[in-house]
């Protein structure tokens, strides 16, 4: 209604509004800003990234050649013990089942790289991570300073993470594994913090009046007793840097990825599906094997599992 | 006799800036004011008494009058906002923080409420736990833990997890955890306050028989008046932070510093202190009142257990009568071999049951005359235990020598 030329009076406001608008308002150009400091960043700091370049893709490419070398019936072997050890003989029925269901669609060298993209990725968010989150259990000022920085990388889309990613380290492998650690880190900081923070004051108690000092308090009686939290935290990053590795294949990290953004890309129904159908197998596999370390189990080890399959009684 | 353990004038201050909060205590200001005015509390307000060695110190109070927070002082897991704690002469409050985790760990150590056990370890790691922490060798450590867990009776459990454990034998880890160190003093915050009637009694009776073998000095916190009489050899009373009197059971029976002290022995008669639940077992074999529980099945289970008498309770506790082999004997017959008897018609008449409160000195004559064992019933009417002529016997010898134990510690008192 205000623009009707018959209502002089709606114009008028229109018009002191809008005056008001344009002199109140400065333009801020913080895209342009943040271009300037990447470009600082990129000219200043060469070496750095060269140095976190060099290192992420050592061992992003030693794991990833690793196994794909071990040959698959040992990685067979090797996870079904491990899921036989720590969760049950159905789970390990079910382990080899999707194993050779990823074997017949001719995914293992993909499946292989993800998973070493994955564990590579994880390891050093972890590697930071969890130091972080000790720091913000100890101190509320770390914790007041850490958690807004913990919020924004959460909330962050994950594709943002992949454009400074491609302009500090180029496209293939090694942007993909860094975005993914940033990805990936928050849970690893906060189910520490959190975990740490909930051991029973009596318990803290307990470790200090029998004579700990600070680190023999954090060893002895914070980290075992926040372990299955921490541990939750662990599957937390393994699942997310699962989910981003997937989304990296945009920028050439490679592995499982790959048939999935073919899919995409060429509207290939039956390549995509395989791609999400292998993503899905190496998730349930990892979540439910490092799952299982986040409970304590006194029952029956590996041995007894063993025995309990073939029928011998332990 | 100089005091193992000496506390002199310490404040404890809680809140944002407990210097300022001083100053208005040391103008005389109350607690009440204070808060009201700063926002502050005072925990503990200018507390002063000696422990000597070998004692059984217990602090009393409500909750909230400043007991915990006076026990952790001791240790300085509360660090005082002013005063000293000297213990062998040594001022904790100034000690330097590798010599106060030094003293921790040889010295003094602490027996919580809630046991506070290390869930990822077994009961031996549990009980090595301060000597792992002091840099003690394995061997030499588990040697020591297991020696502290026969002392509290634990020996078999030593490769158990804490899970596994009842809370009385919880808290006898936690005892042995604290034994294992070998400290002079042991502190003791609530330490049975968690757990239930009979098993509190049977650990304050551990304490007490661990003490004559070898007399630690024990600080105990409770808020529980029978507990501190059974186990005290001098008592000090806390109200709102302040002690407001400290004195043996009977002194402080006798001469009340002030009201709130005689309102927690209001009730209480001297002679009277026990109760028939402080000293009911539950050894008796008891039958569960279920539809199959015919006669012969009753009767069968004492001859198992090879007694003259059985308890008869429903499935759930609520006391129903006593039965003895006779009585089942001879219902058998009156009603032949063939038919199956309810369990109520052999119910001895003579056998009533008494409430868990009623005081020793009216006992007496009930189990004098019974022909059974008196069964104690608690407020609700369920079965709580029973009281035998040599229960009760023991136990009134045992409460005549009360008094007479700690008269030799009223005399150094006042010499």
């Amino acid at each position: 209604m205000f623009d009707q030329p018959y209502f002089p009076a709606a114009r008028a406001a229109e018009g002191f509004w809008q005056s008001l608008t344009e002199r109140l308002v400065v333009p801020l150009p913080i895209g342009e800003w943040f271009t300037a400091v990447v470009g600082y960043m990129q000219d200043h700091f060469e070496w750095f990234f060269e140095l976190v370049s060099t290192v992420i893709g050592f061992v992003a490419d030693e794991l990833m050649t690793l196994f794909n070398w071990i040959p698959a019936p040992l990685v067979f072997l090797l996870l079904a013990a491990i899921a036989l050890w720590r969760v049950g003989w159905q789970f390990t029925i079910f382990v080899l089942i999707a194993l050779y269901v990823v074997l017949g669609m001719d995914l293992w060298p993909a499946t292989m790289d993800t998973l070493g993209l994955v564990l590579a990725a994880t390891v050093a968010a972890l590697g930071i991570g969890l130091p972080l989150g000790v720091a913000m259990a100890k101190s509320n000022i770390m914790q007041a300073i850490i958690r807004p920085v913990l919020d924004f990388m959460q909330t962050l889309p994950a594709f943002v993470y992949l454009i400074p990613a491609v302009i500090f380290f180029g496209t293939g492998r090694v942007p993909g594994v860094i975005a993914t650690v940033i990805f990936a880190m928050p849970p690893a900081v906060r189910l520490m913090n959190v975990g740490i923070r909930h051991v029973p004051a009596e318990n803290v108690e307990a470790g200090r009046a029998f004579g700990c000092n600070g680190a023999q308090l954090l060893y002895k009686v914070e980290l075992p007793l926040a372990l299955p939290s921490i541990m939750a935290g662990i599957n937390q990053t393994i699942m997310l840097a699962l989910s981003m590795v997937v989304i990296a294949s945009m920028i050439g990290a490679g592995g499982l990825g790959d048939p999935v953004l073919a899919g995409i890309q060429q509207l290939r129904l039956g390549t995509g599906f395989q791609g999400g159908l292998g993503v899905v197998i190496l998730a349930i596999i990892l979540d439910r094997l490092t799952q299982s370390f986040g409970t304590r189990r006194r029952g029956p080890g590996l041995w007894a599992g063993l025995g309990r399959v073939f029928g011998r009684r332990t | 006799m100089d005091a193992k353990l000496k506390v002199e004038n310490v404040y404890k201050i809680f809140g944002a800036q407990p210097k300022r909060a001083m100053t208005r205590v040391r103008k005389g200001q109350g607690k009440d004011e204070i808060f009201a005015e700063t926002g502050m509390t005072v925990g503990v307000n200018n507390a002063s008494f000696d422990i000597n060695e070998g004692e059984i110190f217990v602090i009393m109070g409500l909750s909230g009058s400043g007991k915990s927070t006076m026990v952790r002082m001791l240790n300085r897991l509360i660090d005082p906002t002013s005063g000293s704690v000297k213990i062998d002469g040594r001022d904790i409050v100034a000690m330097s923080r590798r010599d106060l985790i030094a003293l921790r760990r040889r010295e003094i150590s602490m027996v919580f409420q809630s046991f506070a056990l290390m869930p990822h370890q077994s009961v031996l790691e549990n009980t090595a736990f301060g000597l792992a922490t002091a840099g003690v060798g394995r061997s030499e450590r588990e040697a020591a833990a297991r020696k502290a867990l026969e002392a509290v009776g634990l020996g078999a459990n030593a490769e158990s997890f804490p899970d596994e454990l009842s809370g009385g034998m919880k808290q006898r880890v936690g005892l042995a955890r604290a034994l294992a160190v070998n400290p002079s003093i042991l502190l003791m915050d609530e330490a049975f306050s968690a757990l239930d009637p009979l098993i509190r009694t049977e650990m304050q009776d551990e304490l007490l028989r661990l003490q004559s073998e070898q007399a630690r000095t024990v600080v105990f916190i409770t808020h529980d008046l029978d507990e501190a009489m059974r186990v005290g050899d001098r008592i000090a009373i806390m109200q709102a932070g302040e002690v407001v009197q400290v004195g043996t059971p009977e002194e402080i029976v006798r001469h009340p510093a002030n009201d709130y002290v005689r309102s927690f022995f209001r009730d209480v008669n001297v002679s009277h202190v026990f109760t028939a639940g402080d000293i009911a077992r539950r050894d008796q074999v008891t039958i569960v009142d279920r539809p199959g529980m015919s006669l012969r099945a009753a009767l069968s289970r004492l001859d198992q257990h090879d007694r003259e008498n059985a308890v008869v309770h429903d499935r759930h506790k609520r006391y129903l009568g006593t039965v003895s082999a006779d009585s089942l004997k001879r219902c058998i017959r009156e009603i032949g071999p063939e038919a199956e008897g309810r369990i109520e018609t052999a119910f001895i008449e003579a056998v009533p049951a008494l409430a868990a409160d009623t005081p020793l000195d009216d006992l007496l004559a009930p189990v004098a005359s019974a022909p059974f064992p008196v069964v104690i019933v608690d407020g609700e009417g369920d079965y709580y235990g029973t009281v035998s002529r040599s229960v009760l016997l023991h136990a009134l010898n045992r409460s005549e020598e009360q008094p007479g134990e700690s008269t030799p510690q009223t005399e150094a008192e006042h010499v």
